[in-house]
This record gives structure tokens, sequence and C-alpha cells, in this order.
């Protein structure tokens, strides 16, 4: 077995600062008052995925889950321990995050296969596919702008699929859409958990996430407290 | 599937190199930017020429014809122009690669990419407006009477050069400051306001000679965009004069040390931007 994510003793503080005017500034100088105001995110996250493991990563809101996939991603840096991953790490933490609205559905897909790593030649060979997932072939050419939240969703989503990582981080992606495409979604991510990808999932739905992970990790209030078969940690997580 | 390969931290790349290597993506971003800055838009792309355009007739009315600077400047609508889309180049290329990182956060904040690729294409972007301008100024300056060395057109290539790699390093270091403070696209305004001064574009370098103390027009010609500004005159405008105005002395040492300059100001921005950078996504 081959390690996909090593994460070690990960700590992550965000710093809340609400002020930061000359006046607000000169205000609190005077004062004496503190202007920052921390909050620990995650505290001391050790966990490591195998290749081709499936983690749901568990908690409520608050409890560090999206914090801990931004991690992965790359998007946040810790700010003590270390993390590797092994491959292309695609992670979705927004559908659409790169979709803009005054571009077409065709520039848009173009654009966030190459912000999610694929090249030219990738994106061309695979547009007909991400098109024909989507379900929107009558509206490619139409401005983003116009699309219904669920199209435009769709096409986010399928753009996502297509751009074949080794790593996968999905968060509350499975959401998408009217049940026939949230069902073709779930059987795609499937397929991909076959094919012996590496996924880690964030999601409320937890039913959903206990069948489609085989590992279940859950997090309270930036720490980790169980870490095991996912149906069972759902319902520890659910006793609470 | 991907045994061979090593566990790498995410997040951590390699900069402006890693660019290179996205060269499909920075087009998009570029052609993005592009539609974006001329949606709803008649004119489009014309306004590049548009500003341009009014701003030289503006400068020619009052600087040409009231203060008399065209008497003493031979050819002045061509010496005019051909600094004002330098300082064109240089003043949107610098104030977009500032405001980059800030009006692309909803990438930032959600999906990791070398994040240097928004000031990039900021400058590749000033780049596109600035041509259109170039064949502007080209035409004018052939019917001045344009006859050009081959030496005064590697000078013009290398003024081009100094102010790309200058708008990009202080767009780089502007633009990673900006995610905190974003004092800083109001200062950037404020300096690209001043060098349009601080450099020879609306006057003849040899009134700031006459004017300025000795160290102080040392300072003036250490300035890159003054070297760019006059590698610009040589090029595009002394070729198409008499050829007895006289040029600043040691002219291509200070396109060179204007280059040199420029080029430790990427390495400065980078080194900013790269210990700025993974705080980006917490703090946009």
């Amino acid at each position: 077995m081959t390690t996909s994510i090593e994460i070690s003793h990960v700590q992550k503080r965000f710093t809340l600062r609400h002020n930061r005017s000359l006046k607000e500034l000169a205000v609190a100088l005077v004062r004496g008052k503190d202007l920052s105001d921390t909050f620990l995110a995650l505290d001391d996250v050790s966990l490591t995925v195998q290749e081709g493991e499936t983690v749901a990563l568990l908690g409520f809101n608050g409890s560090g889950k999206s914090t801990l996939l931004k991690l992965i991603s790359g998007v946040l840096q810790p700010d003590s321990g270390t993390i590797g991953t092994r491959g292309r790490v695609a992670g979705l933490i927004e559908v659409g995050a790169g979709f803009h609205p005054d571009l077409t559905g065709r520039e848009n897909v173009l654009l966030n296969g190459a912000i999610l790593g694929m090249s030219e030649k990738q994106v061309q060979q695979r547009f007909d596919d991400i098109v024909a997932f989507s379900e929107i072939e009558k509206f490619i050419d139409t401005e983003v702008k116009f699309y219904s939240s669920g199209m435009f969703l769709r096409l986010a989503f399928a753009v996502a699929v297509h751009s074949d990582p080794e790593v996968f981080l999905i968060d509350e992606i499975l959401a998408v859409g009217d049940e026939p495409f949230q069902r073709k979604c779930l059987d795609r991510v499937r397929q991909l958990r076959d094919e012996g990808r590496t996924l880690v999932i964030v999601s409320h739905d937890l039913d959903m996430v206990a069948d489609l992970c085989d590992r279940g990790v859950l997090l309270e209030k930036g720490v980790v407290i169980a870490d095991g078969e996912s149906h069972s940690v759902v319902e520890k997580m659910r006793q609470g | 599937m991907t045994t061979g390969a090593p566990l790498v931290a995410p997040g951590q790349g390699r900069g402006l190199l890693d660019v290179l290597d996205r060269r499909f993506l920075l087009r998009l971003i570029v052609r993005k930017e592009l539609r974006v800055r001329y949606r709803g838009s008649v004119l489009g792309m014309a306004w590049s020429y548009v500003k341009p355009a009014t701003q030289f007739a503006v400068f020619f009315v009052a600087m040409g014809l009231f203060l008399r600077l065209g008497d003493q400047i031979e050819d002045y609508a061509v010496y005019l122009f051909s600094g004002i889309v330098v300082i064109n180049f240089f003043g949107e290329g610098f104030g977009n690669a500032t405001r980059s990182i800030v009006w692309n956060a909803p990438l930032v904040r959600k999906i990791y990419l070398p994040r240097e690729l928004f000031p990039v294409a900021s400058i590749y972007v000033s780049a596109v407006h600035f041509f259109p301008q170039l064949v502007v100024l080209l035409v004018g300056t052939v019917i001045a009477g344009w006859r050009p060395s081959a030496a005064e057109l590697a000078a013009g290539v290398l003024g081009l050069v100094i102010i790309a790699t200058l708008a990009l390093g202080l767009g780089l270091l502007a633009g990673a400051i900006n995610v905190f403070y974003r004092d800083a696209e109001n200062f950037v305004d404020l300096i690209v306001m001043v060098a349009t001064w601080a450099s020879p574009i609306l006057y003849s370098w040899e009134m700031v000679r006459d004017t300025l103390p000795g160290w102080l027009f040392t300072v003036y010609q250490l300035n890159p965009i003054t070297a760019a500004v006059e590698l610009f005159h040589y090029c595009f405008w002394f070729p198409a004069t008499s050829r007895t105005a006289e040029m600043p002395p040691n002219l291509w040492m200070w396109g060179f040390v204007g280059l040199g300059i420029s080029v430790a100001v990427v390495f400065l921005g980078q080194s900013a931007f790269r210990r700025l950078e993974g705080r980006f996504a917490q703090e946009l």
C-alpha cells in the first residue's frame, strides 16, 4: 500500500481581525486592547490515507472539516505540522468556484479544466464527454449567468469529475441538481472509487457518505475524535 | 497508479516557474480578463485607443501648444506619444497586477493554483492593449519620416522589456500586500500618477539636468521608467527627427541599469509574494 495523503500534527489557527482602519488601530492602541481574536480550527490533527481509500470527513459545522480539506488541497497552509500528498489533487472545495458568469459554458469548461490541471489536449478530448454528462448541450454557448443554478452545478461537477486526478477532495457537492442527476453523480463517484482513486468527502448527508466511503473520520472542534469504519463512526456521531 | 510519485507538500509551488508550465491556463485567464473587461461595452477593445488618444490630445494642447514645448522639441507629437505608450503600459500593468489577487478572490480562496498567474496575466493583458497603441505610434512616426537603425530598434525592445519586468515585479509585491491592506491599490494609483511626471514623457531630459542638482539627476536616471522612456524616444522619435537633438549620455548603460533594477524588483516581488501567499486564502 502506498500513502496518498499524510497529515501529521497539523495545527491551524485563524486570526479574526475585525478592525484594521487607522482610526480603529489608534483607538485599540490607546485602550491597550488586543486587536486580534484567534480561533483554533485544527488542533494537532494526524491522519494517513492510503491510496484507493475513501474517507468521509464527518463533524458538525465549525468542526474543521473544510479547513482540513483546504489544507490538503494547498489552498491554506498549516501553522505547524506537515502535509504531504502524492499525485495530482483535485479539490472540489466548492463546485463552480472557478466559473465566471460572463463567460459561456464552453469557455468555462476550458477555463475550469485548466484550473483543475488538465492540459489543452485533455480538455479538448474530454469536452464532449463533459457536456454530455452535464446534459446541457443546448446551452453550452450561452453565458453562464443565464444558467439556472442546477445547470450551473451540473456543468461544474461534470468538469470536475472528468479532470482525472489521483486524489479527489469533495466538499458538499453531492447535493447537486435534481435526484436523477444526483444519482448520476454518485455513480460517477463510485466509479472513481472503483478505479482505485483516493477520495476524501465532506458531506452532511450522513447515510449517503457512510455508504459511499469505507472509512469515517470524525472531527470535533478541530480534533479527531473517532476514526474507523464509516457506519460505526456515523453512529457514534449521532449518539453525540 | 502513481506509485513512483513522491509525497509533496501541497500549495508550495515554484512561483513564476509554475506559470511557465501552465501557459494554457494563463492564456485562458488572459482571455477571460479581456472578455470581462469589455462585457456589455459597445466600443469594446476600441476603448484602449480612446483613452490614450484623449490623453495625447490633452497633453499636446496643454504642454505642446500652451506651454510651447512643441517649439523646443522637434516632432513633439511623436515625442509625447512614444512616452505616453510606455507609461500607459506600465500604469495599466502595475495597477491591474496589484488588484489581480483581490479580483480573483473566489479562485484564490477555493482552488490551489500558482497565484503568480494573476499578476502575470494582468501584465499580459496590458501588453495586449499596448500593441494597438504601438501601431498608432508607428504610423505617426513613419509619417514624420522615421528611419531607424538596428540599434535604435533594439533600444525599443529593451525599453519594453524593462517596463514589463518592472511592472511585474512591482505588481507581485503590491498585489500581495493588497490582500492584507487595500490601501496598496490607492497607493499604486498615486505612484502611477507621479511616474507620469517623474520621467521625461511630457518634457525633455535636458530640462531636468539643467534644473536638478547632479545627484538628484542621477536618481532621476536610476528610475527604470526614465530609462525605458528614453530608449523609446531613441527608437521611435529620434530617427524621425533631423537627429540634431541631444540624447541623454550613456543611454544604453542606463538602460541596462534599469533592466538590472527591474529584475531585482521581480526577485524582491516574488519573494515577498511567496512569503505572504500562504495567508492569501484566509485573508480574502
